[in-house]
C-alpha cells in the first residue's frame, strides 16, 4: 500500500505524518511536493497540517491553488482515501472538495490543548475501525478551526452522514461542534484535530489507542494486516 | 549614530585616513555595545565555557553539545527588548526569527522555542497589558507558522519594567553530527545572501539597541515574515544535505556589516562585495542603508563556485531569494563597492574589534538597608490571602500564554508546558530536559545570590523531570553599564553564575548581555535569566496522576529567606528583606539524592519548590490533580519559623516528592543513607486544600474553587482589565 504525503510551502506537520505512517505502521510512504503529479498507483492521500503560504489571504486558500489540487480532484472523484488534516482539511475546503468554510476561533486566539473528539460516522475508510460515538482524546492546534456552515448545508451534511467527527464540548464555536466531514462519497475526510499527534503514548498523556484507530481503519479498508 | 568621539579618533588613527560615511556606518553598528560587547567582553571569559560534551567551532552563534549516538544539540538565547517595548507584535516575532537562524546557522534543525516575558504591572497598568498581549501573539504567531514547537517559558511581572518589555527568547536545535557546518572558507568562493529582501526596517537596530529607550524609534523595528524564514530553514536543511555551504552566518543585528565582517574575520579571509548585488525591498537604497538594514530572514552564505548552480536550484523551488553579492579574498579587507565604485575599505580586524572597556563598579548605595525587614501586618485570614494569592499574576496559571504557543508540533514533546521543565525526546533514545529561570526581585536585593538562585531554580527543574544538567545559557540584562553601580550588579551577578558553573561542572554553552535597559522611571531590575539543559538517558520522570492517599515529602530546609518573595511584594507590597541563598554542598546533595531516587522509580512525580513558595507549590500539585491534601505544617523541615514564613518562604534546593504510600518505607532508607533533610509533611485526599500547624487549621480551600480563580485570572485580566 502506497501513501501520498503532500507538502505545500509552509506545510509542517508533513515530517511528523511521514514518522507515523512509517515509523509507527509501517506504511510505504513518500512525500509529494505541490508542483509535482501524484503517480496513479497512489493508494491514499493525506495532507498535513501547517501553514501553507503563510495562512495569507486565508488559511488554505492559496495551496488549493497549486498544481497537484487537480490529481487530488482526480483521486477524489475515482474514490481514493484522502484525508487532511488541519490546514490540509482547510486546503480540502477551499478547493470544494469538502463543504463549509473554516473561519478564526471563537477566542480568536490560537489553540494548542487536548480535547475529546466524538465519532460520529464509522463507515469511511478513516473510521470504519471505531465504534459510533467513540471518544478520542486528541490535540488541536490552530488559529481558523472554527468550522461553520450554512444551516441548509449543515442538513444536508446531517442526511448525507457527513458529520465525520464532533467535539464532545464547546471548544472553538464551530457549527453543531463539528470537528470534522467528509464527502458525500465518504471517501475524502477532514478534520482539525491532529491524529499523528497523539498514536504514540510516549507523547500521548492520555490514551493512544484511539487515535491509532484513525490509521487502522485506512489500513483495513486497503487490506493491509500489520 | 552612536560612536563615542574617542572610538572616531581611534578609527582614524588605525586606519590612517578619515573613514568614509559607508564605514562610519559600519563602524558604529560593529563597535556598538549590542554588537561587540564591549562593557562585558573582558569579564564573560570567567564563565566556564568547555565540558566534556561541548563542541567548539569557529564561528558558532550557538552551543553545541554531543548527546551521543553521533547526535547533537545546539542551542541559544536572545532578546529583543527594545524592539518589543515599541512595537512588542513584531518586537517579539522577530526576536523568535533571530535566535532561530542562530540555531540553523550551525547546520541543525530547531525543535523547540522557550520564552521568558516581562512586564510591568498589568493589574494597574493598561500599557503593561497591551505590550504583554502583543508580544505572547507576536511570539505565537511567529513559532507556530515555523511550525517549531514553543515548550516552555516563565512570564512575570513587575513595576521595573513600567512602560518596557523583556522579551528573551531561547531555541534548541537537534541534529547528526556529521551534518554540522565546519566554517571554512577559501579564495575565490561565492558569499551568498539568501532569503528575504533588504530593506528599510531596523536601521541601527544594534545601536538603537546600545541605548537607553528615550524615543519610540519605530523604524528601528524589524518586519517578521515567519513564512520566509519557514522556506529559509527548509531550503538551508536540502542544502546542507547537499554538502553545499561552507560556511553560514545569520544575519542579526548590525546587518550586513556584522555579519560579513564577523565570518570573514573568524575565517581569516577577506570580501569584496557589491552592494548593487544585494535584492532589495525597494529602489535607490544608499550603501550606508543596504550594509546597516536589519531586514529580518536573510542568511549568508559561502559557497564554492562549483555548487552555486545547485544551491540556486534548490532556493529557486522553495522561491526564496539568493543573491551572489561578492567573493572571498584573501586581504583581510571588507571591501564594500557599488558598481565599480568603493564605499567601505576596511581591514576586518579593525572593523571587529573595538577596544574593550573596563568599567568602573561601586556597590550601590541602596543595598546598605534592603536587608532590613520593616514590620508586616499580621495576616489574621491565611485561606483568603491564598485565594488571592493564587490569582496574583505571577503565580497564576500561564496556561492563557502556553495555550497559545503550539507546543506539540515536531512530536517530540514528551512533557509539555505547565509543568516544571519541558522534555523532548530525541532520536537517539535520550531525552532532553529543558528550562529557563529568572528572578529580578531577588536579584535586586542581592544580585549575586539572585543570580545564583535562578541557576538552582533552572537546574531543579530539568532535575524533577529525572535530567542530569550538562549545560547553561545565560541572559544578562541590565541597565546602563556606564553607573558604577549598575556595572557592579552585573559583575556580581556574573561571578555568581561562575562560581555555581564552576562548583557543578555546567559549562556555559552560549549566552548574551542586554544593556542599557532603561524606562523612563530608571534601570530595570537586575534580570539574568538563566537556561539549563539537561538529559535524560533511559526515562522522564513523567508526572503520574496524583490519587487519594499518595504521600508528600519534602527535600531541603525551609529557611528565613523572604526577601524579594511574591508574598512580601504582592501580599505586603514590601520589597526588602534577605533573599535565599544556595548553600552549595546542600544543593548537590539534594540535587544527586533527588535523581537517584526518581532512577529508583519509587515517586509518581517530583515537583520543584520556588516562587510562592511551599504553599503554592503544593496547591498547584493538587490544582493539577484536581485533588485535595492535608499537610502538618509542624512537620516542615528547616529553622523553627513562623506560619508565613513556612508557608511563602522561597528557598532554594527544595523538592516536592509525591508517591505511593508503599514506596515510602523504601524512600525514606534511600533518603536517609543520602544524609539529606526531609520528612513526611501530609498526604493527598478529598476536595480541599488544607494546611494545619498542631490542631490549628492555616489554611483551608476547595480545590475546585482553588482551580478556577488560579486557571482564568490571567486571562481575565488581559481580556478585561
Amino acid at each position: 500500500m502506497k501513501v501520498g504525503v503532500v507538502v505545500f510551502p509552509g506545510s509542517n506537520c508533513d515530517r511528523d505524518m511521514y514518522h507515523v505512517l512509517t515509523d509507527v505502521f509501517n506504511l510505504d510512504t513518500q512525500y509529494y511536493w505541490h508542483e509535482k503529479s501524484l503517480p496513479k498507483n497512489i493508494d491514499a492521500v493525506i495532507l498535513p497540517g501547517g501553514f501553507s503560504y503563510g495562512d495569507r489571504l486565508r488559511a488554505g486558500v492559496i495551496a488549493a491553488h497549486s498544481p497537484i489540487i487537480k490529481d487530488i480532484q482526480k483521486m477524489a472523484e475515482k474514490g481514493i482515501p484522502i484525508l487532511g488534516v488541519c490546514n490540509g482539511f482547510q486546503i480540502l475546503v477551499e478547493s470544494g472538495l469538502l463543504p463549509g468554510v473554516l473561519l478564526k476561533n471563537e477566542s480568536l486566539n490560537f489553540m494548542c490543548e487536548w480535547i475529546n473528539l466524538i465519532v460520529e460516522n464509522n463507515k469511511t475508510p478513516f473510521t470504519n475501525q471505531f465504534k459510533l460515538h467513540e471518544k478520542i482524546p486528541i490535540p488541536i492546534a490552530n488559529g481558523e478551526g472554527r468550522y461553520y456552515v450554512d444551516d441548509n448545508t449543515l442538513k444536508q451534511l446531517k442526511k448525507k452522514n457527513q458529520i465525520v467527527f464532533r467535539y464532545s464540548q464547546v471548544v472553538n464555536g464551530s457549527s453543531n461542534r463539528i470537528a470534522g466531514v467528509c464527502n458525500p462519497a465518504g471517501n475524502v475526510v477532514g478534520m482539525m484535530p491532529h491524529p499523528e499527534r497523539a498514536v504514540e503514548s510516549e507523547i500521548n498523556p492520555v490514551d493512544n489507542k484511539p487515535s491509532s484507530l484513525i490509521f487502522e481503519s485506512l489500513m483495513v479498508k486497503m487490506g493491509v494486516v500489520n | 549614530m552612536s560612536l563615542e568621539p574617542q572610538e572616531l579618533i581611534e578609527l582614524k588613527s588605525k586606519i590612517g585616513r578619515d573613514p568614509t560615511s559607508t564605514e562610519l556606518q559600519i563602524i558604529a553598528a560593529e563597535w556598538s555595545e549590542h554588537c561587540s560587547y564591549k562593557s562585558s567582553k573582558k569579564h564573560l571569559k570567567m564563565l566556564p565555557m568547555k565540558g566534556p560534551l561541548v563542541i567548539q567551532e569557529k564561528g558558532y552563534d550557538s552551543g553545541v553539545l554531543d548527546v551521543g549516538g553521533g547526535y547533537v544539540i545546539t542551542a541559544h538565547i536572545e532578546s529583543h527588548n527594545h524592539p518589543s517595548a515599541v512595537e512588542p507584535y513584531g518586537g517579539a516575532a522577530t526576536g523568535v526569527g533571530g535566535v532561530i537562524r542562530d540555531i540553523l546557522s550551525t547546520g541543525t534543525r530547531p525543535i523547540a522555542i522557550l520564552n521568558g516575558l516581562r512586564f510591568g504591572n498589568i493589574e494597574k497598568d493598561q500599557q503593561a497589558r497591551w505590550l504583554f498581549k502583543n508580544a505572547v501573539t507576536g511570539i505565537a504567531d511567529y513559532g507556530n507558522c515555523l511550525g517549531i514547537p514553543t515548550i516552555g517559558g516563565e512570564v512575570e511581572f513587575d513595576d521595573c519594567y513600567q512602560n518596557y518589555a523583556l522579551v528573551d527568547v531561547a531555541a534548541v536545535g537537534f541534529g547528526k553530527k556529521e551534518n554540522l557546518i565546519k566554517n571554512h572558507a577559501k579564495k575565490g568562493d561565492l558569499v551568498v545572501l539568501l532569503g528575504g529582501s533588504t530593506g528599510r526596517d531596523g536601521m541601527g537596530g544594534s545601536q538603537f539597541a546600545s541605548d537607553s529607550l528615550e524615543s519610540e524609534d519605530r523604524s528601528a523595528v524589524q518586519i517578521p515574515d515567519p513564512f520566509i524564514e519557514k522556506l529559509i530553514i527548509e531550503a538551508i536543511l536540502e542544502a546542507r544535505n547537499h554538502k553545499l555551504i561552507n560556511a553560514m552566518k545569520d544575519l542579526g543585528g548590525g546587518g550586513l556589516s556584522c555579519a560579513v565582517s564577523e565570518i570573514v574575520d573568524t575565517l581569516e579571509v577577506g570580501i569584496e562585495m557589491d552592494v548593487d548585488m544585494v535584492h532589495t525591498r525597494e529602489s535607490n537604497m544608499h550603501p550606508d542603508e543596504i550594509m546597516i538594514s536589519e531586514s529580518q530572514e536573510r542568511m549568508l552564505i559561502i559557497t564554492s563556485k562549483t555548487k552555486l548552480k545547485k544551491l540556486q536550484e534548490i532556493c529557486k523551488k522553495f522561491r526564496i531569494t539568493c543573491s551572489v553579492i561578492g567573493h572571498i579574498k584573501s586581504d583581510n579587507q571588507m571591501h564594500v563597492k557599488k558598481g565599480k565604485k568603493t564605499f567601505a575599505n576596511l581591514p576586518t580586524d579593525v572593523v571587529v574589534n573595538v577596544t574593550l572597556l573596563d568599567l568602573p563598579s561601586k556597590k550601590p548605595v541602596y543595598l546598605k538597608t534592603i536587608e532590613k525587614e520593616k514590620k508586616l501586618k499580621s495576616i489574621s485570614d491565611y485561606s483568603k490571602i491564598m485565594m488571592s494569592f493564587l490569582g496574583a499574576p505571577n503565580i497564576a496559571s500561564k496556561i492563557w500564554v502556553y495555550g497559545q504557543y503550539d507546543h506539540e508540533v515536531g512530536i517530540r514533546t514528551v512533557i509539555k508546558p505547565g509543568h516544571d521543565a519541558s522534555v523532548l525526546r530525541l532520536d537517539n533514545g535520550k531525552f532532553l530536559s529543558i528550562k529557563i529561570d529568572g528572578n529580578p526581585k531577588q536579584c535586586y536585593i542581592n544580585p549575586r545570590e539572585g543570580a545564583i538562585g535562578c541557576f538552582e531554580e533552572a537546574c531543579r527543574n530539568v532535575v524533577c523531570t529525572g535530567a542530569k544538567p550538562i549545560g547553561m545559557l545565560d541572559h544578562l540584562q541590565f541597565g546602563n553599564p556606564k553607573d558604577p553601580e549598575i556595572f557592579w550588579t552585573f559583575l556580581e551577578s556574573l561571578k555568581g553564575l561562575t562560581d555555581f558553573a564552576n562548583y557543578f561542572k555546567i559549562p556555559c554553552i552560549g549566552g548574551k548581555v542586554s544593556l542599557y535597559n532603561e524606562t523612563p522611571l530608571g534601570s530595570i531590575k537586575p534580570t539574568p535569566l538563566i537556561g539549563v539543559l539537561g538529559l535524560i538517558d533511559k526515562k522522564p520522570l513523567i508526572p503520574q496522576k496524583i490519587t487519594e492517599g499518595d504521600c508528600l515529602v519534602i527535600v531541603g530546609d525551609t529557611k528565613d529567606e523572604m526577601g524579594g518573595s511574591e508574598y512580601f511584594e504582592y501580599v505586603h507590597k514590601f520589597v526588602g528583606g534577605k533573599c535565599p541563598s544556595v548553600n552549595f554542598v546542600e544543593s548537590k546533595k539534594n540535587m544527586k539524592t533527588v535523581l537517584k531516587v526518581i532512577q529508583s522509580q519509587l515517586l509518581k512525580s517530583v515537583h520543584d519548590c520556588s516562587k510562592g513558595g511551599l504553599a503554592v507549590a503544593i496547591s498547584e500539585l493538587c490544582m493539577m490533580n484536581q485533588i485535595g491534601c492535608k499537610i502538618s505544617l509542624e512537620n516542615v523541615p528547616g529553622e523553627k519559623l513562623d506560619i508565613d514564613r513556612i508557608l511563602f518562604s522561597e528557598s532554594h534546593s527544595r523538592y516536592l516528592l509525591i508517591l505511593d504510600k508503599k514506596n515510602l518505607k523504601k524512600l525514606e532508607i534511600i533518603l536517609k543513607k543520602n544524609k539529606v533533610s526531609f520528612k513526611l509533611i501530609g498526604k493527598f485526599m478529598g476536595d480541599k486544600i488544607q494546611f494545619t500547624k498542631g490542631i490549628k487549621s492555616i489554611i483551608d480551600l476547595r480545590v475546585d474553587m482553588a482551580q478556577k480563580t488560579w486557571i482564568n485570572s490571567l486571562k481575565d485580566l488581559v481580556l478585561h482589565g
